[in-house]
C-alpha cells in the first residue's frame, strides 16, 4: 500500500501551520498555540494528515549538538588534560586527553600539544550534551581521531539531511559518481577524499549545488546531471551524456 | 551595548510563588491592595543650597531630586526660551548591585522618562525664563538621586522631580545697559512658573495581573511594566514600556486606565503636602 | 528647517500620503555574508542594516546565564545618518533605545534553548527619516529569523504620530519634529502581543485609544510585507542550469 506523501508548506516564525491535534517530531521548531501550530524558524512544515504527525526542517540554523553526532572539529585551545574544539557549535566542545589516547596523561611530563595542535582537525562524535555544559567529545571508534588529508567543506549545518538524502541517497550518488570518500559531519562540515583535484572540484561543487538549492524539488537528478556535465567538461568521461 | 540584565538578585521560587498567588487574590505582602501606593513622605528643601529639592521616601525607597538654575544659552530653535535638563543616577548606595560611574542604560531610561514628561506636557512655562532674549536664559538642571533602592524607582523620581520644581524660586536678576548679568541668590522672587503637574504611575505586569508601586521583590518578578505619564488634567503625557514582556491591547488600556485614576490622587497628594511645606 | 504645512487643505500630509497610509517599504533579508542573519529594511526614507550574531560564548561569561542565552542589542546611527553630524561617541537616546528595542524582541526569542551563550543584534541606522527604532525593531526580528535562531513570532514596528491635530501613520522627521506627539509601537502580532510602546507627546486617553488602533493596523500591513520577505529570500533562489 503507498503511504500519503506529507504535504510541504514554506512557513516563517509566527506561522499557523495547522490546528487540531497533531504528534509533533521535531518541539524545538513548533510551538502550539490554543490549537493552533506555531513554526518557530523559517523551514519546511511537513504535514501528514493520515498520520497525524507534523515536524518542520528548518532551512536556516546554527548547529545544536546531539549525543552521537559525528562532527568534524577544529582544535582551538591545548589545555592540560583535554582539548577545547570549536565544532560550529554555540558552545565550545571538549575532547579529553584519556580519551583521545586511550591512557592517562601525565601533566607534567606530557604537552598534549604535541598530540593535537591549534588548528588541527578531528573527527570525532558527541559522547555527552546537555545545555549546561559543554559538548564531551570522544574519538574512540572506527575512523575517528585526527584528520591528515582530505579537503573540509561548510555548508550550513540546516542543510546536512539533504546532503545525505533519504536513506542515504545522495551520499551514496555523490560516491558512486565522483569516486570520492565523502564523510558528512552533522554539525555542516564536510570532509572529501577524492582520487584527483579535478574530482575534488566537482564534488564540492555538487556539495554547494545541494546546500543552495536544497529546498527545491528534483534535487537528486539535478545533482547526477551536474556532476556528468562537469565530468564531460573536465573531459574526464567521453560524449554526451546519458540520461535514462 | 544593551545586555538581558542578570540575575544578581535571585527570589527563591517558593517565595515567588507565594507573592504570585498572593496578588492574583488582589493582596500584597503588607495588607495593601494592587492599586495601592506605599506610604509616601516628601521632605521639601532637604538640600538647602539647591533652588529647589525635595527628598521622597516611597516605603523604603528613597530618592532625592534637586533643581539646579543656571544662566546659559538658549537653543537656536527656541531662542526667547528656558531650557530643561534631566538626569539620573542610581547611587551604589542604593543597593549592593549598584556599581559607581556613569548613569547605566536604566537610569538614562529613567531621566528620559521623567523629561519627556515635563517636557512635552511644558510642565514648566520655559517661555518665561528668557533673561536677555536671544542671548541669555535660565537652564532648568534637575537630577535625580537614587539613594536606597526598594523599587519602583521611575515614580519615586518622578515624585521628588515635580515636588523640587514646585519648590523652586527664581532668584533676582539683574540686567545693566551692558548686558552684564548679576545674580542675587540670597533674595527668591517668584516661584518657577508650571503650566502643569506630573507624575508617572508605573503598572506592572505579572502573569495576567496588574498592580502599582512594586517593592523589589515584587518588581524582581514583574515579567513587564507601562511606565504611563499622568497630567493634572487627565491626559497621557508620556509612555514606556519596560522589561523583557509583553502587554496585550486590552492590558494596555486597563494599564492606563489604573494610571490616571492613580496618578490623580498622586497629584493631589504631592501638592497639598508641598501646599503644606512651602 | 522650516516648519511645513503637516496637513494639506485637501486632507493629505506634507508628503502627499492619507492619515492611515504607510511610506514604501522595502525590505531584504540575508544580506550580509558573515552575520548568521541579516536584514536590510527602509519606511520611506529611514534605512536600517541589522546583523545577527550567534548564538555564541563571548569572553565576558560573567553576564551569560545559566538557563537562557543573553541578547545583546546594540541600536547605533552612523555620523551622516542625520541631518547634523551625529557625534561617534553614543548617546543617551541611543542607549535608551538599545534598551527598548532588546526588550521588544525578548518576549519572543526562544532564548532558552541556548543558555550560556549570548544572541548579538547590531542595528546600523544608515539613513534617518524618521521611525527609526520601529524600523529597527523590524529588521532586527528578521535578521533573527534569517539567523535560525527559534521565535515565538515576528516582531514589527511602526510609529504613530499626532499632527496639526490629526493622528497619521509612520511619521517621518519633518511630522516627528513638528507634530505633536510621536508614539512607537512595536507588535508580535500572531501573539496579540505589544512588545515596544513609547509615547513622546501628549494624548487624550480616546486619542491613544485611536492611535494604538492606528499603529495595529500599520503593523499588520508591515508584518505581511515582512513575512513575504522572509519567504521570497527562499523562493528566489532558482536552479541554475
Amino acid at each position: 500500500m503507498e503511504t500519503q506523501e506529507p504535504r510541504r508548506v514554506l512557513v516563517v516564525p509566527g506561522e499557523a501551520i495547522v490546528e487540531g491535534d497533531y504528534k509533533i517530531s521535531t518541539p524545538n521548531f513548533i510551538i502550539k498555540v490554543g490549537s493552533k501550530y506555531i513554526a518557530t524558524v523559517v523551514g519546511l512544515a511537513q504535514v501528514n494528515e493520515e498520520s497525524k504527525e507534523l515536524s518542520l526542517i528548518p532551512l536556516e540554523g546554527c548547529y545544536v549538538p546531539q549525543v552521537d553526532d559525528l562532527v568534524i572539529g577544529y582544535v582551538m585551545d591545548v589545555g592540560v588534560t583535554s582539548w577545547e574544539v570549536d565544532i560550529r557549535a554555540p558552545f565550545t566542545a571538549t575532547l579529553y586527553a584519556v580519551d583521545f589516547l586511550g591512557r592517562p596523561v601525565n601533566p607534567a611530563r606530557e604537552d598534549l600539544g604535541d598530540y593535537l595542535a591549534v588548528g588541527d582537525t578531528i573527527l570525532a562524535k558527541v559522547e555527552v550534551f546537555e545545555r549546561n555544559r559543554g559538548p564531551i567529545l570522544t574519538t574512540k571508534g572506527k575512523g575517528l581521531g585526527k584528520i591528515v588529508h582530505g579537503t573540509v567543506v561548510e555548508i550550513s549545518p540546516v542543510k546536512v539531511a539533504r546532503v545525505i538524502g533519504r536513506k542515504g541517497s545522495m551520499h551514496q550518488l555523490l560516491e558512486g559518481e565522483t569516486g570520492c570518500e565523502v564523510i558528512v559531519a552533522r554539525n555542516g562540515r564536510i570532509l572529501v577524499r577524492c582520487p584527483n583535484k579535478e574530482l575534488e572540484e566537482i564534488v564540492i561543487m555538487a556539495i554547494l549545488k545541494i546546500e543552495r538549492e536544497a529546498h527545491i524539488p528534483g534535487l537528486t537528478d539535478r545533482v547526477k546531471e551536474f556532476i556528468i556535465r562537469e565530468k564531460v567538461k573536465r573531459g574526464l568521461i567521453g560524449g554526451e551524456t546519458k540520461t535514462d | 551595548m544593551s545586555h538581558t540584565p542578570s540575575t544578581d538578585m535571585i527570589t527563591p521560587k517558593l517565595k515567588m510563588l507565594t507573592i504570585i498567588n498572593m496578588l492574583k487574590k488582589g493582596m500584597r505582602s503588607t495588607g495593601r491592595g494592587l492599586l495601592d501606593f506605599r506610604p509616601i513622605e516628601v521632605v521639601l528643601g532637604y538640600v538647602p543650597n539647591a533652588d529647589g529639592s525635595a527628598l521622597v521616601r516611597l516605603g523604603n525607597t528613597v530618592v532625592v531630586a534637586g533643581v539646579k538654575l543656571e544662566i546659559g544659552s538658549p537653543y537656536p530653535d527656541t531662542p526667547n526660551e528656558g531650557a530643561l535638563v534631566v538626569s539620573a543616577e542610581f547611587m551604589p548606595t542604593a543597593s549592593p548591585t549598584f556599581e559607581p560611574g556613569p548613569p547605566d542604560e536604566n537610569a538614562i531610561e529613567l531621566a528620559r522618562v521623567v523629561d519627556r514628561a515635563l517636557r512635552e506636557l511644558k510642565a514648566i512655562d520655559l517661555s518665561k525664563l528668557a533673561i536677555i532674549p536671544g542671548r541669555k536664559a535660565w537652564v532648568v538642571y534637575v537630577d535625580i538621586y537614587v539613594l536606597d533602592h526598594d523599587g519602583n524607582l521611575v515614580d519615586a523620581s518622578s515624585i521628588a522631580s515635580l515636588a523640587a520644581l514646585m519648590s523652586t524660586y527664581l532668584p533676582k536678576v539683574e540686567v545693566d545697559e551692558a548686558g552684564n548679568i548679576r545674580v542675587d541668590r540670597s533674595s527668591k522672587v517668584s516661584p518657577l512658573p508650571l503650566n502643569h503637574k506630573v507624575v508617572t504611575v508605573t503598572v506592572s505586569k505579572v502573569e495576567n495581573v496588574l498592580f502599582v508601586d512594586p517593592d523589589l521583590e515584587e518588581e524582581n518578578m514583574a515579567e513587564t511594566k507601562l511606565i504611563v505619564a499622568v497630567s493634572d488634567d487627565g491626559r497621557i503625557a508620556g509612555l514606556q514600556k519596560s522589561g523583557s514582556g509583553g502587554l496585550t491591547e486590552s492590558e494596555i488600556l486597563a494599564a492606563i486606565d489604573i494610571a490616571i485614576k492613580v496618578g490623580n490622587d498622586l497629584i493631589n497628594l504631592i501638592t497639598s503636602k508641598t501646599l503644606k511645606q512651602n | 528647517m522650516e516648519k511645513p504645512r503637516l496637513i494639506r487643505e485637501d486632507g493629505l500630509r506634507h508628503d502627499g500620503r492619507r492619515p492611515n497610509e504607510l511610506r514604501p517599504i522595502k525590505i531584504s533579508v540575508g544580506v550580509l555574508n558573515k552575520a548568521s542573519g541579516s536584514a536590510l529594511v527602509e519606511y520611506g526614507a529611514t534605512k536600517i542594516l541589522a546583523a545577527v550574531h550567534g548564538p555564541r560564548e563571548i569572553p565576558l561569561r560573567h553576564l551569560l546565564l545559566p538557563d537562557r542565552a543573553i541578547i545583546r542589542c546594540r541600536y547605533h546611527m552612523l555620523t551622516f545618518s542625520t541631518h547634523e553630524r551625529k557625534s561617534p561617541a553614543p548617546s543617551r537616546r541611543e542607549i535608551e533605545l538599545s534598551k527598548v528595542i532588546r526588550e521588544s524582541l525578548e518576549p519572543v526569542v526562544m532564548t532558552e534553548m541556548f543558555p550560556r551563550t549570548a544572541i548579538d543584534i547590531f542595528i546600523e541606522v544608515i539613513n534617518a527619516d524618521g521611525g527609526t527604532r520601529t524600523a529597527s525593531v523590524t529588521a532586527a526580528s528578521l535578521a533573527l529569523a534569517d539567523a535560525g535562531i527559534p521565535m515565538r513570532d515576528i516582531v514589527v514596528g511602526v510609529a504613530v504620530g499626532k499632527v496639526n491635530n490629526v493622528l497619521v501613520l509612520d511619521i517621518d522627521e519633518v511630522e516627528d519634529m513638528f507634530g505633536e506627539a510621536d508614539m512607537p509601537v512595536a507588535v508580535a502580532p500572531s501573539l496579540g502581543m505589544i512588545t515596544l510602546l513609547q509615547l513622546n507627546g501628549v494624548l487624550t486617553r480616546d486619542e491613544f485609544v485611536e492611535a494604538l488602533k492606528l499603529a495595529l493596523e500599520g503593523a499588520n500591513q508591515i508584518y505581511r510585507l515582512a513575512r513575504e520577505a522572509l519567504r521570497n529570500s527562499y523562493l528566489k533562489v532558482r536552479v541554475e542550469e
